[in-house]
């Protein structure tokens, strides 16, 4: 029993795919800078970040369909460099599903064994289990073309793992569908995963999907990784401004790290848990929105006035005037504009960064409205 | 307004086929005249199977068309791939080149191709005048349009089509013929069914190239400087049927085509 | 400069049968029958500024004839219903398909003295009238075989004009002439530009039916340089230099047409 369960951590820990230093332009324009990631066999791994931050490049590298300028890929501790990507080990899922429209579902996941020359029962039988999994056994002389866009994705599923890949690669696999359906599909994806053991990268760009699906989070922006960890990680212990400030809402303050345990900003010296920072530089310090507490303006360690007060459902989104830093707040408290409130918060929800070059480029909550108007119509 | 439309139209209509119209009838003419009725008859017909200088210009014809309209159609589709892959600047070079001998007027590219099959024949001996000089000239003018026809096809295919089939282990040139040869093959249909009726149709351009060999354009004008037989007259009448049903035949195709994708919506 | 492998027989076919040619075109209108350079045989072309002032205004009185009676029938199929537009469309495009020269060859037995008009016209008592031969039966001819090339863009452009912007006008206050003249047709300008060109350049290069129509006493820039390299007056290199010019007078002429179409653009 012992051994078994060390070979299995074992094999967990090997890793399948790494990328060296890849490098990638396109027409003088540097889409990726010298990035280096390694995958672990069975992992789901997310490469999140804004678009044209080089996720969909680091996954068509992997596939195959572009090539790096530079840098090597292995799979397997083998380099596959000069490998076509049709003789990769991995499938893709495509964002647009690329179902061949010509061919019906049956056509569309025997697509693959049929090219490897498969003998028939042994297609027929493959395919009827790729169906049943993704639960359309009942579609399978369909047209593609007649399927709506769920169903589709489920046959794109289906025609990928038809043929045993090692990595499955899925490319904003979900974003042309709608909420509900998504949702859905993100814990079928999970299921598949976990029943499958295969190894799954998916590139997204909405950081919701990518906290609640993947064992690892990589986040990119500007061609290069700006955090890997576990969601938890990446949610908590933000590295810089940008992973901050993309992941979830944070209140991201120029701060003075006085000494160990000791940072000060808003004016105010706080305690936290953080150290080994030299004293005296300069730092940016994280605090998400929830972490805040509502208090009386005598009571609290900074005061500030009510600019704004949004209804959530299960909290309100305040937005308070702290010397003209706008912090946003999210508390059960009701509150009315023109309030002078009070703000508590604890040392260890205080988070503190190096500067990066982030730091100038992310303000306040001052254009939130308008940013807010964005995201939601990103979404649609 | 709606009265006023529909006369309009009518009027256009009765322009465009009046000529055609008359063609037919006078093609059933019991005399040779081209303007006095003389009753019905079938012999126009019959003496069209009889007479072997239209028909061996109409086997020249379809032989010309046939075999240039395929090349053009296998270069231009080979081509309109290419194209397509290519960077931006090559493209728009490319284009340009295809674009040339449509903006240019017909006459120019006859005598420049005149000039070319009678330079080499002067310099080498190759290309005399004739039906080999005739299917190069037409393949060159049929290209254009293959190319155009084929492109949209390729813009409106999702590329990731394509690589779906590599990335389920077809190398590319299987990848072509199973994936994307079957998206693209209703521009290759229409860019074949256009080279041919083109070829078929050319006068201009043959009559600058073709030396002696008579296509049946080149034989009605010859006929025109003296008097059309109305032989000519039941050939086309013959052809503008067959051009008629293909047309529909064409037509209901693409209408169940657009109602199977306007079913799929749902 | 990796040039795909799938394209270079396409490109090695038109550098042998498009540019090379055309190179040809350019050698012989500068070069003598002995191989030397010159430039008489573009000087001779001035000699028949006339040729080319005629076919001119032939070219220019066709198109202009096509746009005015092309335009209001491309409108028109774009208002009826979707449905019979495709069928529409195809009963234009038949004729296009049938032979150019045996339609044109119709019209001779339409036009002339003891033709088809005149015929009904003695019988109900009017006197013939000399209708072929004359330059009004060339442009009827032109009219003829490149009406649809006219009306084809202007429709394609209509059909897809947004039934919203007219809307958005009209809602605006703009009656429905002022919705035409200030909405309707500055978005089809594109499609008159190409309509435009592709009447222009076939009628001002034609010699077929100028000697079917024309009888050969009009005498055009197509006939002139047919003459030159089937006719009597066998001589190529003036017949490239006539070709040659044609060539720069008609792409002369789209540039000014692409430039309209850009200003207009760029005002909408």
């Amino acid at each position: 029993m012992k051994a078994v369960k060390i070979q299995k951590n074992m094999k967990l820990k090997q890793s399948i795919i790494s990328l060296n230093k890849i490098s990638i332009s396109f027409n003088g324009e540097t889409i990726l800078k010298d990035l280096s990631l390694d995958i672990k066999e069975g992992e789901f791994v997310t490469l999140l970040g804004p678009s044209g931050c080089g996720k969909t490049t680091t996954l068509r590298i992997i596939a195959g369909f572009l090539k790096q300028d530079s840098g090597d890929i292995f799979f397997r501790g083998r380099t596959i460099n000069k490998v076509p990507a049709y003789k990769r080990e991995v499938n893709t899922i495509f964002q647009k599903y690329a179902l061949f429209p010509h061919l019906n579902v049956y056509e569309n996941v025997a697509f693959g064994l049929r090219i490897q020359k498969k003998p028939e029962n042994e297609i027929n039988k493959k395919v009827r289990e790729m169906l049943k999994m993704v639960n359309l056994e009942s579609y399978i002389n369909r047209r593609v073309t007649s399927l709506s866009g769920g169903q589709q994705q489920r046959v794109a599923i289906a025609r990928a793992l038809a043929n045993e890949p090692k990595v499955l690669l899925l490319d904003e696999p979900l974003g042309a569908l709608d909420l509900k359906l998504r949702k859905d599909m993100q814990s079928e994806l999970k299921n598949i995963h976990k029943e499958t053991g295969i190894t799954f990268i998916l590139v997204t760009h909405d950081q919701e999907e990518a906290l609640s699906m993947s064992d690892t989070v990589v986040v990119m922006d500007k061609g290069t990784i700006q955090q890997i960890g576990t969601p938890e990680d990446i949610y908590n212990e933000p590295k810089n401004a940008f992973v901050a400030d993309f992941i979830g809402e944070s209140n991201i303050v120029e701060g003075i790290m006085i000494d160990d345990y000791r940072v000060k900003f808003a004016g105010k010296e706080f305690k936290c848990i953080d150290k080994n920072f030299e004293k005296m530089s300069p730092v940016d310090v994280v605090i998400r929105p929830e972490d805040i507490k509502v208090t009386l303006p005598e009571n609290g360690d900074i005061s500030g006035l009510v600019t704004s007060v949004t209804f959530k459902g299960v909290h309100n989104e305040i937005i308070v005037d702290v010397d003209g830093f706008k912090w946003m707040i999210q508390t059960t408290k009701s509150q009315e504009t023109g309030d002078e409130i009070g703000m508590i918060i604890n040392p260890d929800d205080i988070h503190i960064m190096r500067k990066s070059s982030y730091s100038s480029e992310i303000g306040d909550y001052s254009a939130f409205s308008d940013e807010f108007y964005e995201e939601q119509h990103h979404r649609e | 307004m709606k009265f006023f439309r529909k006369i309009y139209m009518f009027l256009i209509f009765l322009f465009l086929y009046a000529p055609i119209f008359v063609l037919m009838v006078f093609s059933f003419n019991d005399s040779k005249s081209r303007a006095t009725w003389h009753g019905f008859t079938f012999k126009w017909y019959h003496r069209l199977f009889e007479n072997n200088d239209i028909l061996s210009a109409f086997y020249s014809t379809m032989l010309i068309a046939a075999i240039s309209s395929v090349i053009a159609t296998i270069l231009g589709t080979m081509a309109a791939v290419g194209i397509m892959k290519s960077k931006k600047w090559q493209r728009k070079m490319i284009m340009n080149i295809t674009n040339l001998p449509m903006i240019n007027p017909e006459i120019v590219t006859g005598v420049s191709l005149m000039l070319l099959f009678v330079f080499l024949y002067n310099r080498f001996g190759i290309f005399k005048p004739g039906i080999v000089t005739l299917i190069f000239a037409h393949t060159t003018f049929c290209l254009p349009y293959v190319i155009l026809s084929v492109m949209p096809k390729l813009r409106q295919m999702d590329s990731h089509i394509y690589e779906a089939a590599l990335d389920l282990g077809c190398n590319p040139t299987k990848s072509f013929f199973k994936v994307v040869l079957p998206q693209i093959m209703p521009g290759i249909v229409t860019g074949l069914i256009m080279s041919f009726t083109m070829s078929i149709d050319d006068f201009v351009i043959s009559y600058f190239t073709g030396g002696t060999t008579q296509t049946l354009p080149i034989a009605v004008y010859s006929m025109t400087r003296k008097m059309v037989s109305p032989e000519i007259n039941a050939l086309s009448t013959i052809l503008f049927l067959v051009v008629f049903v293909l047309l529909i035949v064409i037509n209901l195709r693409r209408e169940k085509d657009k109602n199977s994708s306007i079913y799929s919506e749902y | 400069m990796r040039i795909r492998l799938t394209l270079l027989p396409y490109l090695i076919w038109s550098t042998v049968f498009v540019i090379i040619p055309l190179m040809l075109v350019i050698i012989f209108a500068f070069s003598t029958p002995e191989g030397n350079f010159t430039f008489n045989n573009i000087i001779s072309v001035g000699k028949y500024s006339y040729v080319f002032l005629k076919s001119i205004v032939l070219g220019l009185v066709s198109t202009i004839v096509c746009l005015c009676i092309g335009y209001p029938m491309a409108y028109f199929i774009s208002k009826i219903k979707a449905k019979y537009q495709n069928v529409v469309i195809m009963l234009l495009m038949i004729p296009m398909w049938t032979s150019f020269l045996l339609r044109t060859y119709s019209w001779m037995t339409i036009l002339e003295y003891n033709g088809l008009i005149n015929k009904f016209l003695s019988s109900v008592g009017i006197s013939k009238i000399n209708m072929i031969n004359t330059p009004g039966a060339i442009v009827l001819g032109m009219v003829y075989n490149f009406l649809p090339y006219m009306i084809l863009p202007i429709y394609t452009i209509l059909a897809k004009t947004d039934e919203k912007v007219i809307e958005a006008a009209q809602d605006l206050g703009a009656n429905n002439l002022k919705v035409f003249w200030k909405v309707i047709f500055p978005l089809s300008i594109p499609g008159v530009v190409s309509g435009f060109t592709m009447v222009f350049v076939p009628s001002v290069s034609t010699f077929i039916i100028s000697k079917m129509l024309g009888g050969g006493s009009i005498f055009v820039i197509g006939d002139l340089i047919e003459m030159q390299f089937l006719g009597n007056t066998y001589n190529p290199y003036l017949g490239s230099a006539i070709s040659l010019v044609l060539m720069l007078m008609i792409v002369i002429c789209m540039g000014i047409m692409n430039q309209l179409d850009s200003e207009e653009n760029a005002n909408t």
